[in-house]
């Protein structure tokens, strides 16, 4: 285990208790240099979870609550007529930061979502002409109600696969919810966080987990499970071969986390709930309700060869 | 529908029709033809399909039309008609891949028809060339990117799948007694010896080069001059035809002195007649037939099908020493008021001879001295027949011969009578038999002596000696008018056509004539023990399962290939041993998993697993897999004890 992840974790678990899983994941995510959408209930501690990462990762960190009227100039910046210089000087939206969250996307207009979804997926925005490049490393974490709520843009699929990992935070276990309520507020400790890590440790630990080795036993599985979803008729689409790319790249990520120099069929069965669920559809209508379950059968439904 | 798709359903079905243009009625063929021709221009043209009130119409015509020509909508001949028109305008209606599907079947189901006409080898040959254009449509329907070249050859390779299925069947299908479906035409073929004789008849028959039957002497054949093939014995004569006549008289045949034994058995071409051909003298034969009184076997029902048979002859023999009154009354009687010359010269000679064996001498002298020839086209003669020919024509085949010597005997109070039937034949080296043609018919005398009883009497044989002895083809002028087959062709054609007539005789034997019996007999000859449908049913449904199963293997075989890698294989059996000890691995748990949940539950295991998974995982998923820690796993996964 590396000393400053493991820093880092053990920090962000005092604080978002009982939650250990989404934690690795939302890390592994970053690692893969893959942007995180989180999807639940207002209130399970979505926004708390993107506040510690940033802190003790010590990325420069900027909000972006989604609302209905905002406008893309509202997320990439507006240049703005400076009478004194005659000039147009450009002011840098908030997407220009190192961790940008996007508080409820879905409340957007599709308008203001595709600015934010290109910026993702471009590395750099383009304002007016002029081609700007984002900081690096850079991460977009997403929160999301979920779609059924009154008032909200749902993302399309093509969006939704821009994101790595797509995780749900879910109610906090009994013991958990004891501490979280007679413990202090989380926002002060969050505050009080002391960064564990710089930008610079995190772009070379990225570089690390890409040579995390994958044998071809371990492919042979990846495509076993991309090809068991294309065969399969319980799906409307098969994954995307960037869904493979995604897979194994959150695969790789895992086994760093976990220390190890090699990705196990373990480390594919661990992330797959959070790469694969919102890139795949169920045609049974009732199964949509819980699409952890879906990738838990296709676990189940895959042998490893 | 593609426009070649379409095509090549045009060339299927017209291959499969095409050899029933012989015998459908004109209009039948050319309506077909028009169909096909407009398909084929419509899918050319890319015009639409006719409307279908038009359709209606021409196929309520079509049907109209062959009620006319035959009368009724029943039968086999007005069911393949009817069913050829319907299949040529189902084509006017092929829209949809089904309708594609509907035509494959058809065309199969018509190949069948063919059969019915002829079961020649050229036909089933020209069968399976169809058969490969109908699967290669077949296989375009269902894979309509691959190109020409590999769809034949899928739709050969297809073919030769068939093949052992089709010899299973063959081979073990029950036969059914007689056919289910009425036989080809040709079965009923009624040219050949008939029971009739009159001027012209035999040389009629010596026209036609079809095979009457073939042959195999279980030995030694007999000599050239003795193979004297038994028909129809003729008793009665008019002046003009001689008839075998009636008679109460149903008592059996006596031989004695009988020698010189010569066993034979005979492939009988069907000739819807009921006798069989034999030797001079018939002793044994396997069919079911009896020997008449004057000779002849016959059965009950007539030839219908090809028919083989096991008989036995003695060439040398006494034939009914002690004949009843009554019969060689009969063997004297005459037409009255006929032939006067004829009956005047037989009184002249008898009142000449010493004895009926001078006087015979004497009648075969006359045909040979007298200027008698020996010819296919004999001049017509009239009411004195006999006459006529002995004292005016002198030309005649062997019946004008048979004729006027019994005629003869019979006026110098000798019984006789004319015997029909076979003589000599072509032997086939190829094929080690002989083989026996209409134009090998022949006819002869029969004439009854004191204590020697019916000795035959060939009167040809007086007058051209080498129709005996060499074949008919020896006896008359080179410029004779003659079957071809029947000549002495040049040494090649001969023998390719020997070679053939092999051929076809094993195809006839094997394929044709595979009945119950051969059936039975081959199924004991390959130790098959109580040969009932039953249990060739059984075997028929196990040899085609194991048929199926075999190329099941064959095609399935990658799923069932061998791990080759010895880290997963050894990891495999691990895992099957511990399965064995009630701790299986699901398909989808990884080794670490798998290590922790064992350990969990077998404590006194942990270690060990939890060593071999990780050694597992390093040189499974690892990213230098070494032989040393390969080495090392091996042992280890021997070692365990569960």
């Amino acid at each position: 285990m590396t000393h400053p992840l493991h820093n880092v974790i053990t920090q962000a678990e005092q604080i978002i208790l009982g939650k250990p899983r989404q934690i690795r994941l939302a890390l592994a995510c970053m690692l893969a240099r893959g942007h995180l959408l989180i999807e639940d209930l207002p209130g399970v501690g979505k926004t708390t979870l993107v506040h510690v990462l940033a802190h003790t990762l010590g990325l420069q960190f900027q909000r972006i609550q989604f609302t209905s009227d905002l406008l893309p100039a509202d997320i990439l910046g507006v240049s703005v007529y400076q009478r004194d210089t005659s000039e147009f000087v450009f002011h840098p939206g908030p997407i220009f930061a190192q961790m940008v969250l996007a508080d409820e996307v879905n409340r957007a207009t599709p308008k203001a979502q595709s600015a934010l979804l290109e910026a993702m997926e471009e590395q750099q925005v383009t304002i007016e002409g002029a081609t700007r490049a984002l900081p690096a490393p850079f991460f977009v974490i997403a929160t999301q109600n979920p779609t059924h709520q009154i008032g909200t843009f749902p993302l399309p699929e093509s969006q939704l696969d821009r994101f790595l990992m797509r995780i749900q935070m879910g109610y906090p276990d009994a013991q958990a919810e004891r501490g979280l309520l007679s413990g202090v507020d989380r926002r002060e400790i969050v505050a009080q966080l002391k960064p564990q890590m710089n930008s610079a440790e995190l772009l070379e630990l990225q570089q690390r987990v890409k040579q995390v080795a994958v044998s071809p036993a371990l492919l042979d599985y990846v495509q076993a499970i991309l090809r068991h979803t294309r065969e399969s008729t319980l799906y409307h689409h098969g994954l995307s071969p960037r869904a493979g790319l995604s897979l194994l790249a959150a695969a790789r990520a895992w086994a760093f986390l976990d220390g190890r120099n090699a990705v196990l069929p373990e480390d594919v069965q661990a992330v797959l709930p959070g790469v694969v669920s919102h890139r795949l559809q169920s045609t049974d209508e009732r199964a949509k309700q819980n699409s952890d379950s879906l990738a838990h059968a296709l676990i189940e439904a895959v042998a490893i060869p | 529908m593609t426009k070649s798709l379409i095509f090549g359903l045009l060339l299927a079905i017209l291959m499969v029709i095409a050899p029933h243009a012989d015998h459908l009625p004109l209009w039948v063929n050319a309506l077909c033809a028009a169909l096909l021709l407009w398909r084929a221009y419509l899918a050319a043209s890319g015009n639409s399909l006719p409307a279908r009130w038009l359709l209606t119409l021409v196929t309520l015509g079509s049907v109209g039309g062959i009620l006319i020509s035959f009368h009724t909508l029943f039968g086999r001949e007005v069911g393949v008609t009817l069913l050829l028109l319907l299949t040529a305008l189902k084509f006017m209606e092929l829209r949809q891949p089904r309708d594609a599907m509907v035509m494959i079947y058809l065309a199969c189901f018509i190949i069948i028809t063919n059969f019915f006409y002829s079961q020649s080898i050229p036909t089933a040959l020209y069968m399976l060339a169809t058969l490969l254009v109908v699967v290669t449509a077949w296989v375009h329907l269902n894979a309509a990117r691959v190109p020409l070249k590999p769809r034949l050859r899928i739709a050969g390779v297809l073919l030769l799948q068939a093949i052992p299925l089709t010899l299973v069947l063959f081979v073990l299908f029950p036969r059914v007694q007689g056919p289910l479906w009425g036989l080809p035409q040709d079965a009923y073929a009624s040219s050949g010896l008939d029971d009739k004789m009159s001027p012209g008849s035999f040389s009629r028959l010596s026209l036609s080069d079809e095979v009457a039957f073939r042959v195999t002497y279980a030995e030694a054949p007999p000599r050239r001059d003795q193979m004297y093939w038994r028909g129809p014995v003729l008793w009665d004569f008019d002046g003009r035809t001689w008839t075998p006549g009636r008679t109460s008289i149903m008592s059996p045949p006596e031989f004695s002195d009988t020698a010189n034994e010569v066993s034979y058995s005979v492939t009988l071409e069907p000739h819807n007649k009921t006798w069989l051909f034999l030797l001079d003298m018939p002793e044994k034969i396997s069919d079911d037939a009896r020997l008449s009184y004057d000779f002849q076997m016959t059965r009950k029902e007539p030839v219908k099908t090809r028919l083989r048979y096991e008989a036995s002859s003695h060439l040398t023999y006494h034939a009914n020493l002690r004949e009843s009154e009554r019969q060689l009354q009969r063997a004297l009687q005459l037409p009255p008021q006929l032939n006067p010359k004829a009956l005047e010269l037989a009184a002249r000679w008898r009142a000449e001879s010493r004895n009926d064996d001078a006087l015979i001498n004497t009648a075969l002298r006359h045909f040979n001295r007298e200027g008698f020839r020996y010819t296919l086209e004999p001049p017509m003669l009239g009411v004195h027949s006999v006459d006529e020919f002995l004292f005016g024509t002198k030309q005649g085949f062997c019946e004008h011969y048979a004729s006027s010597f019994v005629f003869l005997m019979r006026a110098a109070h000798i019984p006789a009578r004319v015997v029909t039937g076979y003589q000599g034949g072509e032997y086939n080296d190829t094929g080690g038999y002989y083989i026996v043609r209409q134009s090998d018919a022949h006819a002869w005398a029969e004439v009854w002596l004191d204590k020697r009883g019916w000795v035959r009497i060939d009167p040809t044989a007086a007058i051209a000696p080498a129709r005996v002895e060499r074949g008919l083809a020896a006896a008359v002028p080179d410029n004779a008018a003659m079957p071809f087959m029947a000549r002495n062709p040049p040494q090649w054609l001969r023998e390719l056509r020997l070679n053939w007539d092999a051929v076809s005789n094993r195809w006839n034997q094997w394929v044709l004539g595979y009945n119950t019996e051969l059936q039975f007999a081959f199924l004991t000859r390959l130790g098959m023990e109580s040969v009932n449908w039953q249990t060739m049913a059984l075997n028929m449904a196990a040899g085609l399962g194991l048929v199926i199963a075999l190329f099941a293997l064959v095609m399935l075989r990658h799923l069932f290939k061998r791990e080759t890698d010895v880290t997963q294989a050894a990891w495999l059996k691990l895992c099957r041993k511990l399965a064995k000890a009630g701790l299986p691995r699901a398909p989808h748990e990884g080794p670490r998993d798998y290590a922790a949940r064992i350990a969990a539950a077998r404590p006194e295991l942990a270690a060990t697993l939890h060593d071999i998974s990780e050694r597992y995982i390093a040189l499974r998923y690892g990213e230098h897999p070494d032989t040393v820690t390969q080495q090392a796993f091996l042992q280890r996964i021997r070692a365990v004890k569960v």
